[in-house]
Parts: structure tokens; C-alpha cells; sequence
């Protein structure tokens, strides 16, 4: 008899920590792929595979890279979700004037995939990243 | 016949060798697809929306493949090239031979089918992957038989056809657990028997039908494609039953000049051979 009770407790407890559970709100994506370190390490690795492609790398030829770096991290930050401000201009005014075509679009996806993968993401995290980011995609394409 | 493939050979290389923007690294990895078995862009058994290569609309691109299908009774093998110009426009040629047992062989004295494809289709609107609605195409394959022998005997009208089809392909980024569902619905307007293979038309149906034809895949890495594909067929012999077709199937995309896919199909009937699966193996080559 003592068991059985024992055991129904037991399983109480089980049901009541498995309803907290999914009670619990849904964790924002920002939180999931590890924060802000997770989004600086993103930023300063995509910086680098910038760096190295010939073809990327002239659209940056003026860019200020302290503060691309600093509003980078702040919409990688607020665009998966995470308690920040984006404080930088929109993606139609930050790439209006550069004419980026499709292929070096596709071409700094692909960087920014590798700067994804280099901070540790999975593959399923690295496509909900890039799932968000695409929304502006219009906003970025020959303009 | 193989003059005219030459031809149309030919002029896909006088028009893209015109072109200087080529394909270099321009779509995202594993969204060129794969070659039909017809020669399109598209899944292995069903045509797709996209286009096959890897251009954008600044660029043109071209591919080889070949594809052999071995089933219980039948082997198929499929050759051919095909090229894209500027995501909107792709022009397909691809030869089947179509191997049959030596039974059948001895009875019809005739021991292979050989199939010429000519394929067009032009991208209507959508993109594969950052549109909210599918890409969305529209094609045709006209295909002619190098000898009717097989297709009158079995009661086929004609021994060519064209194939009009509308296409819809989606991508979802993440969708599934965080990887990438594609999905595609093709609806087909079709005369042919066995894809043409066993002729046009037939005395049990002599007009257009429509079939649907679907394919589900998902994104397991940036390498690594699984799915399925369905393709109904028509019925227009009134001798030999045809069955529709499925197959699920593993594609392998390395990099942007290279894929190998390979799956398992069951064909159903295939000309009085009841049961007909195997192995589907395809290549394709990205030349630029």
C-alpha cells in the first residue's frame, strides 16, 4: 500500500513537472542558438569570410566595419528574437545604391552560413536564422 | 532522329556560348534540383518548376546527366543536356533507350526502344526559395519514338506526343524541426503510354488526360536531399495495363557541378510485366 502511494506521488509529480513544461513560453530562437556571445562570434566570423571573398568584400570597400559590426549584432540580436534595439538604418537604405544581383545575394548567404556553422550552430538553427533574415530579401536585391 | 538531337545540340551551344555570364556559384547549394528522367529540371520521375542549373537571372548555365533505371524485367538508360538562361528559360534534349527482355525480344524482334525528348519550360513568377508563394512553371516535352513496332502492336495511335505541364515547387526554410521541406505539384496534360515509350494514344482512350504527379523532400543537410515521388499515368491500351508511379529516393549534391541520386522505384506494370521495381541510379554535371 505504502509503495502505491509512493508510486502515485511519483507520478503526480511526473504530470505536474511535464504540464510546467509546456506551460513554459516557447524559447525565442536568440536564446536557442545561445545568445548574444553566439551573435557577436556570427558577426565577427561573417566579417571575416567577407574578408576573404574578392567579390563580397567590394561592396564594403567604404563601409565603416566597427559600426557594420555593431548594427549587425543588434539585428542578428532583435531579428531571432532576442532583448535588444536595432538602432541602424533599413535594409532598403543600408543596400540602395549597391545593385547586389541574385548570385553575390546567394554568394554572402552562403558566407553568413559558414559564419553560422564557425559559431557552432546546428544545421536546423542555421535555416531558422536564415528563414527570419530572408524576409527582407526584396528590400536587399537590386536596388 | 539523331540528326535532329545534333541540331538542337548545336544551337543550345551557339546560344549559350553568346552568352558571357555563366553560372558560377549562383543559386543556393541543392536548389538547381536534380535531372528528370525526361531530361527537365525537376525530381527524378516528375518535372519540376525549377529550372535546371544553377543560374540567376543575370547568368546562363548547362548540364549533362545520364540516368539508368533497372527493374525486375525492363532496364531504361536516359542521356542527355539541358540549359537555363537567366532563371527564366530551359531548353532540354535527352534520349531513352528502353531495353526490353529477351522474351519479348524473340516475340517482337525488336530488342530496344530508343525515345527523343525535346524540352522547353519557362519560369512564370515565384522563386523556389524566397518568394511566399511557389515558383511557378510551365513546360512541354515532345517526344517521338525511333520506331513504332512496339507502340502499334500493343494498340498505340501514334508513335509521338507532346506533354504540357504546369508546375508548383516550394522550399520552406526550417520548417520541419529547423530543416528545409521542399514540395512539388505537377499537373500533367499526357497522350503518352509508359511515358511514350509504348507509343501515344491508344483504343481504350485516344485524348488528353490529366494526371497529377507530387514529389516531398526534405533538407538534411546542405548535402543531403530524402524524398518520395508519385506520378499517376494514364491508361489508353486497352491490352496492357499501366500502373502509376512512386519511388523515394536519396540525392547527394557535393557541390554546384554535381549530384548523384539514387532511388528506389516501383513502376507497377510496365508492358504485361506485373511488379516491375529496382534501382533508379542519375548523375548530373554541371558544365558551368
Amino acid at each position: 500500500m505504502v509503495s502505491f502511494i509512493k508510486a502515485s506521488v511519483l507520478i503526480f509529480c511526473l504530470f505536474l513537472v511535464a504540464c510546467a513544461n509546456q506551460n513554459k513560453a516557447p524559447e525565442s530562437l536568440y536564446d536557442d542558438v545561445g545568445g548574444q556571445p553566439v551573435m557577436i562570434k556570427i558577426t565577427d566570423n561573417f566579417i571575416q569570410e567577407i574578408s576573404f571573398n574578392r567579390t563580397i568584400y567590394q561592396y564594403f570597400a567604404k563601409t565603416n566595419i566597427d559600426r557594420f559590426r555593431e548594427k549587425f549584432i543588434e539585428y542578428l540580436c532583435v531579428s531571432t528574437g532576442g532583448p535588444c534595439q536595432y538602432t541602424g538604418d533599413t535594409m532598403l537604405k543600408v543596400h540602395q545604391g549597391q545593385k547586389i544581383t541574385e548570385a553575390d545575394f546567394n554568394t554572402t548567404v552562403d558566407l553568413l552560413v559558414a559564419a553560422m556553422k564557425d559559431a557552432g550552430l546546428t544545421y536546423p538553427q542555421q535555416n531558422r536564422v536564415l528563414e527570419v533574415l530572408a524576409k527582407t530579401r526584396r528590400e536587399m536585391l537590386y536596388q | 532522329m539523331r540528326i535532329k538531337g545534333l541540331k538542337t545540340l548545336s544551337l543550345l551551344c551557339v546560344m549559350t556560348s553568346a552568352t558571357s555570364v555563366m553560372a558560377d556559384a549562383g543559386k543556393l547549394l541543392a536548389t538547381a534540383g536534380l535531372s528528370q528522367i525526361e531530361g527537365s529540371g525537376g525530381g527524378g520521375l516528375v518535372p519540376w518548376a525549377t529550372l535546371a542549373g544553377y543560374d540567376t537571372r543575370d547568368e546562363t548555365s548547362a548540364s549533362v546527366f545520364m540516368t539508368n533505371v533497372d527493374v525486375t524485367d525492363y532496364r531504361l538508360s536516359s542521356i542527355g543536356i539541358a540549359s537555363s538562361f537567366y532563371d527564366r528559360v530551359e531548353l532540354s534534349y535527352a534520349q531513352q533507350t528502353f531495353h526490353l527482355p529477351v522474351s519479348l525480344n524473340k516475340a517482337l524482334g525488336v530488342g530496344e526502344i530508343k525515345q527523343n525528348i525535346l524540352g522547353a519550360k519557362v519560369r512564370l513568377f515565384g522563386d523556389l526559395v524566397y518568394s511566399d508563394y511557389p515558383q511557378v512553371s510551365i513546360g512541354l516535352q515532345h517526344k517521338s519514338l525511333d520506331q513504332n513496332t512496339v507502340a502499334s502492336y500493343l494498340g498505340a495511335k501514334k508513335d509521338s506526343g507532346t506533354d504540357l505541364y504546369l508546375a508548383a515547387t516550394k522550399v520552406h526554410l526550417g520548417l520541419v524541426a529547423g530543416y528545409d521541406l521542399i514540395w512539388n505539384l505537377t499537373a500533367c496534360a499526357t497522350k503518352a503510354n509508359e511515358m511514350g515509350l509504348l507509343g501515344f494514344g491508344g483504343d481504350g482512350n485516344n485524348h488528353y488526360q490529366m494526371v497529377m504527379e507530387g514529389s516531398v523532400g526534405l533538407l538534411l543537410s546542405p548535402k543531403w536531399v530524402v524524398g518520395m515521388e508519385y506520378r499517376q499515368k494514364p491508361n489508353n491500351l486497352s491490352r496492357v495495363e499501366e500502373d502509376d508511379w512512386k519511388d523515394v529516393f536519396v540525392s547527394y549534391n557535393p557541390n554546384k557541378n554535381f549530384n548523384l541520386t539514387a532511388a528506389y522505384v516501383d513502376l507497377g506494370t510496365v508492358a504485361t510485366q506485373k511488379d516491375q521495381t529496382g534501382l533508379y541510379l542519375s548523375m548530373t554535371g554541371y558544365l558551368w
